[in-house]
């Protein structure tokens, strides 16, 4: 009996460290990867890095058109992908039906949308904003000349904005269904229609809710590189874009091409780690905002 | 201006007033038509279809552009000023060669020939095969007039092309290209289950090990850093892959080719861990309390609990959470293109280069004509991710639920 129950403890032990160990094995995997990245890009981490140009062949100067390009994309983005985003979301909450056929299927795309695999983005941004909208208005507007009818900054923003838009409407319902049905209700007993109650009730209550949806669309459009390797991602630039027609750098790309492209590697390495820790802080800064702000949230629907 | 706005509504609500008098009655269930309203809700709903039109539109232009190599006698093409220009453009990848060396040695012709037999099983298709052989030596012979005039048309190109997608070569830019997709299935395949056999354990055990065993304070611990391993951008993974991991795994396990589908794997399994652990935490957190505390009420240690009652009640979501993992894996691009190596081999031995499916679009659409026939048979692999993908969570998200419930429902 004694031994019995001592081989069932030690078994357990086992069982239960072996789940432990698993997950501290993954931890230990982040661990060792922040810390490499860190220290291998932390003397790279200084203002000039940030703030100048590339030179040399790429080999020597700083990042600047590279972070300029991402905040372009995600910017440009975030103004595509929110409101959709948040309209659908609202669809969702207060006018479907549960259970209609129609709001079914109108998750199962948004679900579908968050799995299919980025380079996808990558050949539609291609075959329809550039081949079919792009040289559709060039042939319209500007009577064949080739303008939009090529990779450039708003056609990889769009792309992008339809990879994020599951990101959005997640957290956007999220939130709205923090709202308590109370306050709706009182809205609607109070003679407000129905869209008054959703832009002086449900709306402003689920600003947070918003805020977190586009942090977390922009960290993740900021990571992404393969929707926009041929949508509009430029080697090397010695400009910033100026228009919305013009390519530019971004962040992710570059450090794709200094790592796997460039002439010399090696030599490149310093400007590479800096690169990816530049990266990795800039979206795990937004990460962090959207916990925090979605964790107020949960605390405010406990409440 | 305000004065004329309180007499307009003034004016109103004396017509309003007139309307009713004390002795009508009043309709309450007949709501009054609303301009804004209506118009909200009509925007709203038809915003809302955006996401489904999406879908739709991917669906219809990822293949639009993958249909052309079927389409052989159609569409006739110049193709005089496009050969110059691609012949200028493959000039420019320096890889190629290396990876024309490998072709050579991995593909020898019995090899090849062999694979004709097997497919060879109809006597219609033998015929085929037969042309195509001729065609073989023939064409040898024709290489250099037919680069010269440039006068080969897309039709003889697509042709050639469907025929070769079932072979063993992956060799879009040569004389006589082949666009074998065997070789990369293969290595798609190899990766996918690589990287599972490392994170699918991993992260279903981390699961269960903050679904049932852990304190509060440890769980608040783990679940977030791992939802934070979802947040580095799979280009940081792929780079942490290509200069750190594949020296260091090579140190370890001593093997010739630094990248290879064994370090790729690894790397795409830290992507897919936190997908993997996020849905089978949920599926346990989902298993109703009552199983757990009747299990523990008989007897049953936690451990117990945990593998003979928690575990197969959440079978059904951890299946879901391993198909959207493969899914992940499969379509992933970045960490493909950094961490494989990239040559399309059919072995199936764990430490040589692959290519992936993913990986191959990445690579070769920026340096592909547009309207070519490799350019096609790109799209066409896309549209093959495309459709598998979605057929995966199609899967996970009807099937599998719907299991889901009856089994921890009862019904």
């Amino acid at each position: 009996m004694m031994l019995q129950k001592f081989k069932r403890d030690a078994k357990g032990f086992i069982f239960e460290g072996l789940t432990l160990a698993s997950a501290l094995i993954i931890i230990a995997i982040l661990v060792v990867m922040l810390v490499v990245i860190i220290i291998g890009g932390k003397d790279m981490f200084t203002w000039e890095f940030l703030s100048t140009f590339p030179t040399d062949g790429m080999t020597k100067g700083g990042i600047f058109p590279a972070i300029f390009g991402t905040a372009m994309l995600v910017i440009i983005m975030s103004i595509a992908a929110v409101p959709f985003g948040t309209i659908t979301a609202i669809y969702l909450t207060e006018y479907a039906k549960e259970n209609s056929i129609i709001a079914k299927s109108i998750r199962f795309a948004v679900r579908t949308l968050a799995v299919i695999p980025s380079i996808i983005y990558g050949l539609f941004g291609l075959g329809f904003f550039i081949k079919f909208v792009g040289t559709g208005m060039d042939n319209v507007f500007l009577g064949g000349q080739l303008k939009w009818g090529q990779p450039n900054i708003l056609w990889a923003s769009l792309t992008m904005a339809l990879l994020t838009l599951p990101v959005v409407i997640v957290s956007v319902e999220e939130a709205l269904k923090t709202i308590p049905r109370e306050l709706r209700e009182a809205s609607l007993a109070l003679g407000a229609t129905k869209w008054q109650t959703i832009r002086k009730v449900v709306l402003p209550g689920s600003f947070s809710g918003i805020m977190t949806g586009t942090i977390l669309a922009v960290s993740r459009g900021a990571g992404e590189v393969a929707p926009i390797l041929f949508t509009g991602a430029a080697y090397y630039l010695a400009t910033l874009p100026g228009s919305l027609s013009d390519q530019f750098m971004v962040l992710g790309y570059h450090i794709y091409i200094m790592a796997t492209q460039s002439a010399n590697v090696d030599q490149t390495l310093p400007i590479q780690f800096g690169t990816t820790l530049v990266l990795l802080l800039l979206t795990f800064s937004l990460n962090f905002t959207a916990v925090i702000l979605r964790y107020r949230i949960r605390k405010k629907r406990i409440a | 201006m305000n004065k004329f706005k309180s007499f307009i509504k003034r004016l109103i609500g004396k017509f309003k007033e007139k309307k009713y008098n004390s002795t009508d009655k009043i309709d309450i269930t007949n709501k009054r038509f609303r301009w804004s309203d209506f118009i909200a809700e009509k925007i709203i709903k038809s915003v809302a279809f955006f996401s489904i039109t999406i879908i739709v539109l991917i669906f219809i232009f990822v293949f639009r552009e993958s249909f052309p190599i079927f389409n052989f006698g159609a569409k006739e093409k110049p193709k005089t000023e496009q050969t110059s220009d691609s012949q200028e453009q493959y000039g420019v990848p320096a890889a190629e060669p290396a990876q024309q060396e490998q072709y050579g040695v991995e593909t020898t012709e019995p090899a090849k020939q062999e694979q004709y037999g097997v497919e060879t099983s109809e006597p219609a298709q033998q015929e085929q095969y037969g042309v195509q052989t001729t065609d073989d030596t023939t064409m040898v012979e024709n290489i250099t007039p037919v680069e010269e005039t440039a006068s080969g048309s897309t039709h003889d190109d697509n042709k050639q092309a469907v025929k070769t997608l079932i072979t063993k070569e992956w060799q879009p830019v040569s004389d006589r290209p082949r666009y074998g997709l065997i070789p990369l299935l293969i290595g798609t395949l190899k990766i996918t289950i690589i990287s599972l056999l490392f994170a699918a354990p991993l992260a279903i055990f981390a699961a269960l090990y903050t679904a049932v065993f852990a304190s509060k304070r440890m769980k608040e611990l783990i679940k977030p850093t791992i939802e934070m391993l979802a947040g580095f951008p799979s280009v940081v993974i792929g780079f942490f892959a290509l200069m750190v991991m594949a020296s260091f795994l090579q140190n370890i396990f001593g093997y010739d080719v630094r990248l290879n589908s064994f370090v790729g794997g690894i790397a795409m399994g830290l992507a897919a861990i936190p997908i993997i652990f996020t849905i089978t935490e949920d599926a346990l957190t989902s298993v109703p309390k009552t199983y757990y505390e009747a299990s523990l009420a008989l007897g049953a240690t936690k451990w117990q609990t945990a593998f003979s009652v928690m575990l197969p009640a959440a079978t059904p979501g951890i299946f879901a959470a391993i198909l959207l993992g493969i899914g992940r894996v499969f379509g992933e691009t970045m960490i493909a293109l950094m961490a494989t190596g990239n040559a399309a081999m059919m072995g199936i031995n764990p430490f040589e280069s692959v290519r992936t499916l993913a990986a191959t679009i990445g690579a070769e659409m920026a340096e592909v004509v547009f309207g070519d026939t490799h350019y096609n048979v790109l799209f066409l692999i896309g549209s093959m991710l495309f459709i598998f993908t979605f057929a995966i969570n199609a899967i996970a998200e009807f099937w599998v639920k719907g299991k889901l419930m009856k089994k921890i429902q009862g019904k």
